[in-house]
């Protein structure tokens, strides 16, 4: 008989893993991207794959050459995960060498120099992405033409390119305007925005980021994922009801300025961040009621910056803001401790 | 030109306005400490250790000042200075200093991985402190050396480092200031802080297993099996056998080294001993072997 | 029907009932008998015999070490070899009494018919005479934890007992113990259980079962209300949602009565319950009814690779060994032995170790589930802080513990945890979140008393 192995309890592990996490969200982003092929074609193939190379190659790179191989995450999903949510925030012609320089940062910058995984205060996609708005403010808002499904089309290419209006600019142009109308009825209805067929209108509003424009697909990610029980309803749903509702009450109270609520939550990048950036492990807080403040703060910063701020899209910045304040929600925010109920027969 | 004027003369006047509200500020929140404190914490080495029992070297310092103002500084010794140290702080303090003998931490295990063959397989967190929880650890020895290093992780002077091939210990004793954390890390008090001895030398048991001869002697080939006759040879009474095993107490030892002799297993080691017999203690020696295969 | 169950966390590992339904075998008597003198919380035993006495099955062999200790009988007949020390669960060697096996004789005070003695026929019984003959019994729990029956049945004086819980649950996978005890012994069960109310001085008894054994809740049910109907006592069997842990003390009352226990030292006879495991309630049955000591027990030896794995009738005392060759002998390869299930059992280091009060089963895990998985660096999913049923935060006691900072970890409530283990079994990450708490636990516990120790006046 060989020898005995011993260990301390408990001696049985359930089946979960972070590899059967990070590939079951990298599952639950498919429908978006499958709907990114239909609207963006080529472009939004070669721009995701070229983000989630970039990461995985710069992590590794990372990885062996500073850290000295302390810990080998590269095939746990985690950077290849990055590297798509990076490539669905970007407008599907940005040209490869941003597209490499983002995944340096959000990598780089966002992840490792913090030590890694599990170690980042921000999310290292969206760090990728505010890196890119600011440093590269027109490529990043600069949309391909509708139809060009089979080609690569490099915003530099002026004929290919298109700086065009999307929904938000349109609502957050009204909100200001006098003739608000004008700007609202170019909206599209709201069958449009949630399948995101107004990519493909000839009005040319090719305009959104490669995973933002079809809300039903992202809809159907987060049911996938919380079958997997990968995330739970809190964020997205704090998120979402949040700027619902207040949306919904800006809307009451002047509908002609505002647009409505469902069309709000249905543009722009919203249900992407609620649903695949806010949640994020790492960045998000540990206990249920905190995640629940951590997606009310968000919602009212989304809509704060996309009414009042200098950029259309606010989500981006509110989910950052709201992870530096993830720490402080942990600290004071604790799970109800057993026996702390009242006696009750 | 008035405007130049004009930022000088606001932002000079707010430095004043600031400087003026720091300096009462400090006047009126000051707190007095006495001056020897300070002298006397310039003197202490600064390494924070803990050693002397105190957090820092502040406390230490602040310790020593009161300590000299009721009349005595008995019982205050700074490991990592040594007794040069501590002979200038009491020069500074005006107090006399008892001397006190440099020590060591020693490893009292030699349960190496060639005399303590392993006999389970530990899996989980490599820590002592866990291993020691799931039982007697890889060995059939409950009490020996587990190797998992919770003594290296505590010592801040990198003095001692496992040995990969014994799988035990080893002790730098030119880094180590006996300040006693591996001693009070270890899970079974096998680190002890001994007197360094004269030239360094120093006689020890190197055991600490309290089951009976026979069972100890199946779970590792250099343990003590408390049979006593070091104790008879020892002209000095320095060695008690309690709880089948021998200790010797390093402030009656006279390093004579008859116990080295008599030992069976080859379980008492002399350190820093020129080698004037073959006998190293680390590995059973030929008698020793002879003895074990007629027994 | 609203399936009751605790309220905070739980995790729902594989059942692995493999011997749900393998009827209770009577296990031969070993050659050599061991006995650790310490099977259970409190001071251990104290021996009253030496080498060479005769015994025999039933004769005491220590006595009670102290208030909190119980003492043990001989399960065999033969002669004492020596008084020495052996390896035991523990994995340390402790005092133990090796006998001899010779026949198979039995103390003439035992009653070992079959008659079912009920409590109405025994007018004579106080609830003072019950406790007594449980205490000289030896009777301690035998969910595992071993604490000595009854001290529980005399709560404090600050504390009411208000009713008696039976813990059937058998949370834990692999385990099928209680369950074939429950199927096989159910009249004697209730008695035990009438016998226990009676000594505590309530009349509110719960029997709370899993759902996933329903043969034993219908069988319960239909002979409770035979039993207790036209009593003076109430008794509810109580169907509980299978989840893990919930065998656990604090987490059954909180299922059965909605009453949670607050942090220690409080127990749960502070909310008025006493729980006591069905297996204790069939020793108390016999210990008061049969003038039979503890020296036997159900125990489930199990195992995915064990060729026949089954449920026994153990004397106290056997080795493992002989209990898993019945079972068809060690699966090839490598191996954990554990004394209890996968979830809170322990790893022997020997399979020579003796079955004990506690030993309620052997488990045999192999291969790859017998390794523990390579960790990674913390994820910071949260899903730890779900299952947690104690409404703690692992990740960061865990953190706090494997940096030494005991002031915050006792802050954050270390102490509150019950060990149970379904953070770590939850862990995405494989992190060694129950090793370091327990470690943190300890200490901190340590640093309670003796800031208590110092703080108390001297006498």
């Amino acid at each position: 008989m060989g020898k005995l192995i011993v260990s301390l309890s408990p001696h049985a592990h359930g089946t979960d893993s972070v590899e059967r996490n990070m590939y079951g969200v990298i599952i639950a982003l498919l429908p978006a991207l499958l709907a990114s092929f239909w609207f963006f074609g080529l472009g939004s193939a070669v721009v995701c794959l070229t983000s989630v190379v970039a990461c995985v190659l710069f992590e590794w790179a990372i990885n062996r050459f500073i850290f000295g191989n302390r810990q080998n995450t590269v095939l746990d999903g985690s950077a290849a995960l990055t590297g798509l949510l990076l490539g669905m925030n970007l407008p599907s012609n940005l040209p490869l060498w941003i597209i490499v320089i983002g995944a340096l940062f959000a990598i780089g910058v966002g992840k490792m120099t913090f030590g890694g995984l599990g170690q980042n205060i921000f999310n290292p996609a969206l760090v990728g992405r505010c890196v890119l708005l600011v440093a590269f403010p027109a490529q990043m808002t600069t949309w391909p033409k509708a139809g060009n499904l089979l080609v690569y089309p490099v915003s530099s290419d002026p004929v290919d390119g298109l700086t065009g209006a999307t929904p938000l600019s349109l609502m957050k142009q009204a909100i200001t305007s006098d003739e608000p109308q004008k700007y609202l009825d170019q909206l599209p209805s709201t069958l449009d925005l949630l399948l995101g067929n107004h990519v493909n209108a000839a009005g040319a509003l090719g305009a959104g980021t490669i995973g933002e424009v079809c809300a039903l697909a992202l809809i159907i990610g987060l049911c996938f994922m919380l079958w997997r029980k990968i995330i739970t309803w809190h964020t997205p749903v704090s998120i979402i009801g949040t700027v619902f509702v207040v949306s919904g009450l800006m809307y009451l109270i002047d509908p002609a300025h505002y647009a409505s609520p469902v069309q709000v939550i249905l543009s722009g990048g919203l249900m992407l961040g609620a649903i695949f950036m806010a949640t994020d492990y790492v960045t998000s807080p540990m206990t249920h009621k905190g995640q629940l403040i951590y997606g009310v703060c968000i919602g009212l910063l989304t809509i704060v910056i996309r009414n009042w701020g200098a950029y259309p899209e606010g989500m981006s910045f509110a989910i950052l803001i709201m992870n530096a304040f993830t720490p402080l929600i942990n600290n004071y925010v604790k799970p109800k401790r057993f026996g702390e109920v009242p006696a009750k027969q | 030109m008035d405007f130049i004027l004009t930022a000088v003369i606001v932002l000079g006047g707010i430095g004043l306005i600031a400087a003026i509200v720091l300096f009462v500020c400090s006047k009126k929140f000051a707190v007095y400490e006495d001056p020897r404190i300070g002298q006397v914490n310039e003197l202490l080495p600064g390494a924070n250790c803990g050693g002397c029992g105190f957090a820092g070297c502040g406390g230490m310092a602040d310790a020593l000042v009161k300590g000299a103002d009721s009349g005595s500084i008995d019982g205050l010794n700074c490991p990592v200075g040594g007794s040069e140290v501590m002979g200038q702080v009491a020069d500074l303090l005006g107090m006399a200093i008892a001397n006190s003998d440099p020590m060591v931490a020693v490893v009292r295990c030699n349960g190496s991985c060639t005399l303590r063959p392993k006999v389970n397989e530990y899996s989980g967190l490599r820590t002592c402190a866990a291993m020691n929880a799931c039982g007697a650890g890889e060995t059939a020895c409950g009490f020996g050396c587990l190797g998992c290093g919770d003594c290296v992780e505590a010592c801040e002077f990198d003095a001692i480092h496992i040995n990969p091939e014994s799988g035990l210990p080893e002790v730098d004793e030119d880094k180590c200031t006996a300040c006693g954390a591996c001693s009070k890390t270890c899970p079974r008090h096998i680190i002890e802080l001994r007197k360094k001895g004269p030239k360094n030398r120093r006689v020890f048991v190197s055991c600490v297993n309290k089951d009976k001869g026979a069972v100890a002697m199946k779970a590792c080939k250099a343990a003590c099996i408390g049979c006593g006759k070091c104790a008879k040879e020892c002209k000095f009474e320095a060695i008690t056998v309690e709880g089948n095993v021998a200790y010797i107490d390093f402030n009656k030892c006279r390093l004579c080294k008859k116990c080295v002799e008599a030992c069976p297993t080859g379980a008492i080691h002399a350190v820093n001993f020129p080698a004037s017999k073959p006998a190293a203690p680390t590995e059973p020696t030929e008698p020793t072997k002879a003895k074990e295969e007629t027994a | 029907m609203n399936i009751r169950t605790f309220r905070i966390g739980g995790i729902h590992p594989e059942e692995n009932k493999l011997t749900h339904e393998v009827a209770t075998q009577v296990a031969p008597l070993p050659k050599q008998a061991i006995f650790p003198l310490s099977q259970h919380i409190g001071a251990p035993a104290k021996p009253v015999v030496q080498k060479g006495d005769k015994v025999k099955v039933g004769t005491l062999l220590a006595e009670a070490g102290g208030f909190v200790s119980a003492p043990i009988y001989s399960s065999v007949s033969g002669t004492v070899l020596k008084i020495d020390t052996a390896v035991d669960a523990t994995g340390y060697r402790k005092p133990v009494i090796i006998i001899n096996v010779e026949g198979d004789e039995w103390e003439e005070t035992i009653d070992r018919s079959d008659k079912l003695e009920t409590v109405g026929a025994h007018p004579e019984l106080t609830p003072e005479e019950i406790v007594n003959r449980i205490k000289t019994a030896g009777v301690v729990g035998m969910g595992g934890a071993c604490f000595p029956t009854f001290i529980k049945l005399c709560p404090p004086p600050t504390a009411k007992a208000e009713c008696v819980i039976i813990n059937a649950v058998e949370c834990e996978p692999y385990i099928t113990a209680d369950y074939r005890l429950m199927m096989e012994h159910a009249d004697e069960i209730l008695v035990g259980l009438e016998l226990l109310m009676k000594g505590a001085k309530v009349t509110r008894g719960y029997i709370g079962i899993e759902t996933n054994k329903p043969a034993a809740i219908d069988l319960l049910t239909k002979k409770c209300a035979e039993v207790f109907s036209a009593s003076e006592y109430t008794v509810e069997v109580v169907p509980l949602k299978q989840r893990y842990p919930q065998g656990g003390e604090k987490q059954l009352v909180d299922a059965v009565i909605r009453r949670q226990v607050p942090a220690p030292p409080a127990i749960p006879v502070n909310v008025g319950a006493i729980v006591q495991n069905v297996g204790t309630a069939f020793a108390v049955y016999e210990a008061v009814m049969k003038h039979k000591p503890l020296f036997e027990r159900y125990t489930t030896v199990t195992g995915k690779r064990l060729e026949k794995p089954g449920n026994f009738l153990v004397r106290m005392g056997t080795p493992m060994q002989d209990l898993i060759n019945l079972c068809g002998g060690m699966p090839e390869g490598d191996n954990k032995v554990l004394a209890g299930g996968p979830m809170m059992g322990k790893a022997l280091t020997s399979i020579e170790v003796p079955i004990c009060k506690g030993t309620n089963s052997v488990t045999i895990l192999s291969d790859d589930d017998a390794v523990r998985q390579v960790p990674q660096s913390c994820i910071r999913c949260g899903k730890c802080v779900d299952v947690c049923p104690m409404g703690l935060e692992p990740y960061l006691l865990a953190k706090l513990s494997s940096f030494k900072q005991w002031e915050r970890a006792e802050k954050e409530d270390v102490v509150s945890c019950i060990e149970c283990g379904s953070c770590q079994f939850t862990c995405p990450a494989h992190r060694p979140l129950l090793d370091n708490i327990r470690q943190g636990k300890s200490t901190v516990m340590g640093i309670i008393r003796s800031r208590a120790a110092a703080a108390a006046p001297k006498k």
